[in-house]
Parts: C-alpha cells; structure tokens; sequence
C-alpha cells in the first residue's frame, strides 16, 4: 500500500521565502514527487497554526508520512515530531528539510535556491518513505552518582546532591581532598582567606552521611550507559587502618624520613615518608609515600607502626578494587600547571629567584614553607621589588593559544599581598589586563591606587646578565614597553610567572575511559559551548570546574552546582528515554566475521561464542553507524538511518541529474531510484 | 574539459550530524554565501558512510561528492571518523580507477565552529568540478585527458605487477 505523504514548506516569513519560492516548490512537490497527498506552504510551520496544520491533515487525510521544508531540525525536528505523535503519528515518521541555514541563507541566487530546495524537499520525500515508527526505550536512573575529582568544582556536585538526599561517591586521587584552592592563601576579589572558605566544605563532605569518600582512590573503569554504570575504583593502599586511625599525627612527628613536597608545597616545603597533605586534610587520614618509605625501600625502620597508639599502621596493605553501580558521572578533574622550564627566557628553574604562581602562593600562605612570609630562595631575603609576569604559556602559538581566564586577577592579588606584606616595589608585565567578572574591575583599581605598577608589554627575557653597576645582583626583566613605545631593563629582586592552566596529562586517556572526547586544547568537549556547557555528549557523563577549561572558583561552583542540577533532574525523573536509533544485527544473516566488534568505540557489540554471532548491546549503543556501513554482508541495521532510507535520500537529492531517474519516470511504474537501489542491494 | 562555461555541478554531501552539519548551520546563520552545488545529506556521524552511498551517487549522476566530518580527535563518537578517513583513501583510489577524477571527490573536517572554512571549502569544489566539467562516464571517456593517464597509469602498474610473478 502506497505511503500518503504531506509536505509542508515554511516561509520562515522572508527568511526562506525572501530567496526561495516557496508556493514554487509546494506546488511542485504536489505534482511532480509520487505519494504526496498534500502540499502545503505556510507563512511559520513552528508556530502553533502551523502545528495545528499538520495535526489536522494527519487526521483528515489520513497522512503516513510528514515532511516539514523549513529550517534546521536543530531546531524543530522536536516540535514537529510532537505535533505528529499529537495527531498519533509515530514521531520517526517525520523528516525535516533544512530550506534555511542551507539554502535560503546562504545564496542570493533565487533560481539556483530554488532548485537546491526542490532537490532537497525530493530527497526528504524519498527518504521519509522509507522510515518507520520507532519507540524511545525508558531506561531506570540509578540515584547514586560518582563524582571524579575532589576540588572545589567536585566538592560543590557532591554537597548538592548529598543534601537532597542522594548518595554521592566522591573520589579524589590524592590522599585529601580540596584540589587546587587549598594551596592558595588568599581569593581574588574579596581576598578570603582559601582554606577558611575551602575547609567547612570539606568538613561538610567529610561528615556527610550522603557521601562515601574515596580518597587516595582512582576510577579504573566505567562501563554501561546512562542511568546505569558499573564503575571500577582502585583504592590504593595507604598502609594505614582507616577505622583505627584517630588522626593524632604521632606517626608523621616521628618519621625519620624527610622528602621534599613537590605536590602540595610546590616544592618549597618538605613532608614526611608518612604523611597528611596539609593540616586541614579531609579525611585526616596519613597514608605512606612507598618511594620514600625506608620500611619499603631497605626493610627497616617502622617507627609509624611501634609509635601508633591504637595500632593503625597496616605494612601489609593492599590496593583494593571497589566496584560500584551509578546512575550518572560527573567528572571534576581539574588542572595541572604549565611546566615554566618550557620558556627558558625567563629563567625558571636556572635563576633561583624566578617563582612560579603556585610556588609564590605557597609563600605568601600562613602554614606555607616560610610562614607567610614573602622572601627569596634563601629563605630569609625579603625582595625590594617583585616583577609579576602574566600569560607564561599562555595566550602563545608555541604552547597553548588560549587565555587562562584567572591569571590577571592572580596577578592582581599576588600585587595587593606584596604590597601588604613588604615593603617592595611590584611590577605587572602583562598583554591585555582581563578583570571581567562582578567585583574584579573595582579590584584593578584598588591594586591601581595601592601604588602597583603595569607595563604594558609581554617580557622578551628574565636575564642576570648586568649591563651596568647598578644591575648587579639583580634579575633584570626586558620587555618592551608598548604604551611608551620603548625597550626597559627593570631590575627587580624577584621574578613571579603566571603559568598556564593546562589539562591534566592523562585527561584525554581518562575522557575516552569514561566515552568522552576532549578539545584541541586537551580541555573535555561539552554538548554545546554556549547552552550546555556542563553536558557531554555522552548521556550521564557530566563536567565540571576547569577540566571544562580555565576558570575561576566562582564558575567551577556555579557549573559543579549546574552538573548536580542535571543529575538531580534525571533521579526525580526516574527514567530516562534513549533514543531509538541504534543498530541491530540480523544474527540468522550474521557470519561471525566479528569485523564489527572491534569498530565500537563504546564496546557495544558483543560477541556470541556459542552461537557464533555478534550481537549489539542496544543500552550501550550511541547509534554512529560505523557498524553498519563496515558490516561486508550488509545484515547490521542502523535504526532510522538505514541504507534504504540513506540511498533513497540520495537518489531523490539528484532527482534533476541522472538520466536514469529521467528515463524511468517518463513511462514506467516503479519509481526510479528503487531500480537504482535494488541493483545495489543484489550484493 | 568543459565546455558548457555555465555548467553547474551537481554535488552531493554527506555532513555529520555533530560537527559539519552544525557548521553548515553556522554558516547559514551567518548568512555566509556560497554556492548551491551541494545538496546535503545528513547521517548521524561520518562513519556512518557507506562505500556504496558514494558509488550510488556517480551512479545516480552526481558530479562529485563531498564527505564533511569532525575533526580527527574530536569525533562526537570518538574515533568513528578515523574510519571514515580510511575508507574515503581506499574510495579514492578505487574511483581514480574507474576513471573519476581525484577532485571530484573530497573529504572535509569541519567543527562545529567552523562555518566560513566549510563554506570556502564547498566554494572551491564547486570550482574545481565546475572546470572537469560533468560526470558523464560514456560521453567524457575519449575526450577526457586525465582519464587516459588514470587508465594508462593502472594498465602500466598492472604490467608491472605481472612482470615479478613471471
């Protein structure tokens, strides 16, 4: 039984029928192409006369198939698949004609823009005959959630959805959590204090009866699709009871083995074998470093272990893998700093007095290395000017082109505390000042009227090379000025570097373990940049804080608390509706060649052993198609993109350029492209 | 060659539904203009594309083909548009056997920012194929100068091949 089919074409106002002739192709698309029943033009199909239209011919004209010749489906393929299943029309059973973004908008040809449209209006036709109904399958939303990655981003996710009554499990890979905003000592505008803002965060995540916190733990493996994952975690062993543990911190005061601290102190400070990150840790918990271990490296030693008074110390630990089921992932995996020995002209690394932005924190920090107090790499030189260089590695073609987003106001604060804490002279070296958030640009003008010095230009060298007697025992900083239009040597005793922001080293891997992809730049690809910044294109994997891309505290709250949002939103739900277009295999037809099993990115072709077939795991599949265009015996099935529906399209789209379409619908009864696609399938 | 000056191709287009077709959008949005040679075909991603979608569309007398996708690395489903690259080489090589020549075949990577590269991108095509002139695989076989050197290259690597198995 043939197809009875409506067209609709939209006039978008004059937005489409400004340049395409609209009543043209309607009335074209009523006589020339088979099965159209009716064919309509209409000032504004999205509108609700416009829906109405649809809903009414479905019913009175008894319509099987719908085709809307209007703008791009990214925009309304919603609104007229509801306007079908209004009518009881199976939504798939539409199919939308991009006449604008492709056609009318982008020529001013009216002749050719119109002829483009009928092709096109053809090829929706010829497709839509082909489609059939399909049904979005209800999947259950698991309310528990992981949320990956401890800092402020991750902490915010986890205190939201824990205080609406869901449980959170929150791994964090480093033996507390807190992430980066523990090491600063003050934040931009307000100059907080970070770890008196941070710690009843913590505490509250801590205490949580929400939360499970997995500290010192990593995600190994995530599998299943949204609204359930199995997730594996790895929690490391820390050689120490966690229930036995009081956090008395007699073990890490008798520790003989003293290393540097090259995570938290930056490299400035030292910690023991067995340690806590900082004082305020959550939980406060020691684990052992087994690098620096004497026990683990020569067998001796274990003063932890005789000294603990509630017997705490477990030498014979073991990792322990922890699988889990969760509805939904949120991933606040943060940021590493740019490695300043990548710009040798500035010294770090070589001159002592060159400091990077997280080194300099930890100076200025009241529980820092040196208390707090600014001074030189000897430890006790208070400088007499601090030269403070913005975008090191930043905004730069040789290493990462983008704007960290928090250097500046950094900057900004490192002057205000130099300034308050000494007696110095501090120096801004910066391309373009970027204080644009609520409270940053009043902060400019503070650090403007505190006597801080700007130049205008971005440093060519960080040199002790002197040139002169009153240079000497100085670093000079060369830049030229750009407002005086001048070069300058500034000799100051310190030199501070605003590093980049980067990804994580192992972001990409991590991505592609959870089903996500990142950026050029290394920073996780959100569904959309400017309307969906905290969704992936995976469903039930969410982003948050700076592993999105640089930003500062308030945004990593604001877009932790949004990715809770979201997870919340599904849980109330219940369930959530997957969209039908996946593949299938026809397992009578199936060979067993297995071509297609290593093709899925999300592992969602299994193979049968003892029936010999593969097999899609339709809860896992995203629906790309890969496997059915690779399949050699054509017995994979892409659901609403399949190959008669593709080569349909195809064959209508070029209904005005072959000869044999031409010859066909001079006399004969089948419609040509069906010839053109039954000589193919005969393979 | 052509000699119809005001030959317009016909040009088909397969755009993935996350990268090039949003960038196609884009470029609408922008009100960017281009020529209206390519008619567009959406799939879901680029490895969507069958071998036999783009023999179907020579067949049907599409002029040309284009093939847009996400960049590599930035595949909505992450890697599926590394198959799409291979079978667009191993296409390529097939249809320069047949006679078809290389332009008239392309790949393109277009994110979904990328507009104005994806309209420059159609722009030069459309050029390209509009000075080969049409598809009509009879009629342009004799008269063809880059056919003859295609067949004349495959016949020579065939005598070739031939030679170290005697």
């Amino acid at each position: 039984m043939a197809e009875r089919l409506g067209i609709y074409v939209c006039h978008c106002g004059s937005n489409i029928a400004g340049t395409v002739d609209v009543e043209e192709v309607a009335r074209w698309a009523g006589t020339t192409i088979r099965d159209v029943v009716v064919s309509r033009d209409y000032k504004f199909m999205c509108s609700s006369l416009g829906q109405q239209m649809i809903e009414d011919d479905i019913g009175q004209q008894k319509l099987s198939r719908v085709v809307v010749a209007a703008c791009s489906p990214h925009l309304h393929e919603k609104t007229f698949r509801r306007a079908c299943a209004n009518a009881e029309l199976n939504p798939y059973l539409c199919q939308m004609v991009n006449l604008r973004e492709h056609c009318s908008w982008v020529s001013t040809d009216k002749v050719a823009a119109t002829a483009k449209a009928k092709a096109l209006v053809y090829a929706a036709a010829e497709r839509v005959k082909w489609q059939e109904p399909l049904e979005p399958m209800p999947v259950k939303v698991n309310p528990n959630t992981l949320v990956v990655g401890g800092g402020i981003a991750g902490i915010q996710a986890t205190l939201e959805l824990a205080d609406a009554g869901y449980h959170v499990y929150l791994v964090e890979r480093s033996p507390s959590i807190g992430g980066h905003m523990a090491q600063f000592d003050k934040t931009f505008p307000t100059l907080d204090c970070s770890a008196c803002i941070l710690t009843p965060k913590m505490s509250e995540v801590g205490q949580h009866e929400n939360v499970t916190l997995l500290t010192y733990s990593e995600l190994e493996e995530v599998s299943g699709s949204v609204g359930s994952f199995k997730v594996k975690i790895r929690k490391k062993a820390r050689y120490v009871d966690e229930a036995a543990c009081t956090g008395c911190g007699i073990c890490t005061e008798k520790c003989p083995r003293r290393v540097i601290d090259h995570d938290f102190e930056a490299g400035l400070g030292y910690r023991k074998a067995i340690y806590t990150p900082f004082p305020q840790a959550v939980p406060r918990i020691p684990v052992i470093d087994v690098a620096s271990c004497i026990w683990f490296d020569r067998g001796k030693c274990r003063a932890c272990e005789k000294l603990c008074p509630t017997n705490a110390i477990a030498l014979d630990q073991e990792d322990k893998i922890i699988e889990l089921e969760v509805g939904n992932v949120i991933l606040a995996t943060g940021w590493q700093l740019f490695d300043s020995r990548k710009l040798p002209q500035f010294g770090y690394g070589r001159l002592p007095n060159v400091f990077t932005n997280m080194e300099f924190e930890r100076l200025c920090n009241a529980a820092g290395p040196t208390s707090g107090k600014i001074v030189l790499r000897d430890g006790k030189t208070e400088p007499e000017s601090v030269a403070i260089l913005h975008c090191v590695g930043s905004r730069d073609v040789n290493h990462h082109e983008y704007c960290s987003a928090v250097c500046c106001m950094a900057a900004l604060k490192f002057g205000h505390l130099v300034l308050e804490k000494t007696k110095a002279q501090v120096y801004s070296f910066y391309i373009d000042m970027r204080p644009n958030q609520k409270g940053y640009e009043e902060f400019y003008q503070r650090l403007l009227e505190e006597g801080m010095h700007f130049v205008r230009g971005k440093v060519a060298e960080v040199t002790d090379a002197t040139r002169q007697p009153a240079e000497r025992g100085k670093l000079i900083v060369q830049v030229e000025d750009t407002l005086l239009g001048r070069q300058r040597r500034i000799p100051v005793d310190m030199v501070v570097l605003m590093g980049a922001m980067e990804p994580q080293p192992d972001a990409k891997e991590f991505g592609l373990k959870c089903g996500i992809s990142c950026s050029m730049a290394g920073w996780y690809t959100e569904r959309h940049p400017k309307l969906d910044p905290v969704a992936t294109m995976t469903d039930g994997i969410f982003i948050a804080g700076v592993c999105q891309g640089p930003k500062d505290i308030p945004a990593s709250v604001v877009q932790g608390a949004a990715a809770a949002a979201r997870v919340q939103g599904m849980i109330a739900k219940g369930t959530v509706m997957i969209e039908p277009i996946v593949a299938s295999i026809d397992e009578k037809a199936c060979s067993g060649c297995r071509i297609c099993n290593n093709l899925c990115p999300f592992s969602a072709i299994e193979f049968d052993g003892e029936k010999k077939v593969s097999r899609v795991i339709t809860a896992l599949c995203k629906g790309c198609g890969t496997c059915v265009a690779a399949c050699p015996a054509g017995v994979i099935t892409g659901a609403h993109f399949n190959n008669r529906q593709i080569l349909a399209e195809i064959g209508g789209a070029l209904w005005d350029a072959s000869p044999v379409l031409e010859d066909a619908r001079a006399g004969a009864d089948e419609p040509a492209d069906e010839e053109a696609e039954s000589a193919l399938s005969a393979r | 060659m052509s000699d119809n000056p005001t030959f317009e191709p016909k040009i088909l287009g397969f755009c993935c539904n996350w990268c090039s077709y949003r960038a196609a959008d884009l470029a609408g949005t922008a009100r960017i203009k281009y020529p209206t040679n390519v008619r567009i075909i959406r799939v879901m991603c680029s490895g969507r594309i069958d071998p036999t979608f783009v023999l179907n569309a020579f067949a049907l007398g599409a002029d040309a083909v284009m093939i847009a996708g996400c960049h590599p690395g930035e595949c909505h489903y992450v890697d599926q548009n590394y198959k799409a690259m291979r079978r667009y080489g191993m296409l390529k090589h097939t249809l320069r056997q047949m006679g078809i020549e290389p332009e008239r075949f392309r790949l393109v990577w277009a994110s979904a920012a990328e507009g104005q590269q994806l309209a420059e991108a159609i722009t030069q095509m459309v050029e390209e194929v509009r000075k080969l002139g049409p598809l009509a695989w009879a009629a342009n076989w004799q008269e063809n100068g880059q056919r003859i050197e295609a067949l004349e290259a495959i016949v020579h690597e065939h005598a070739e091949a031939m030679e170290v198995l005697a």
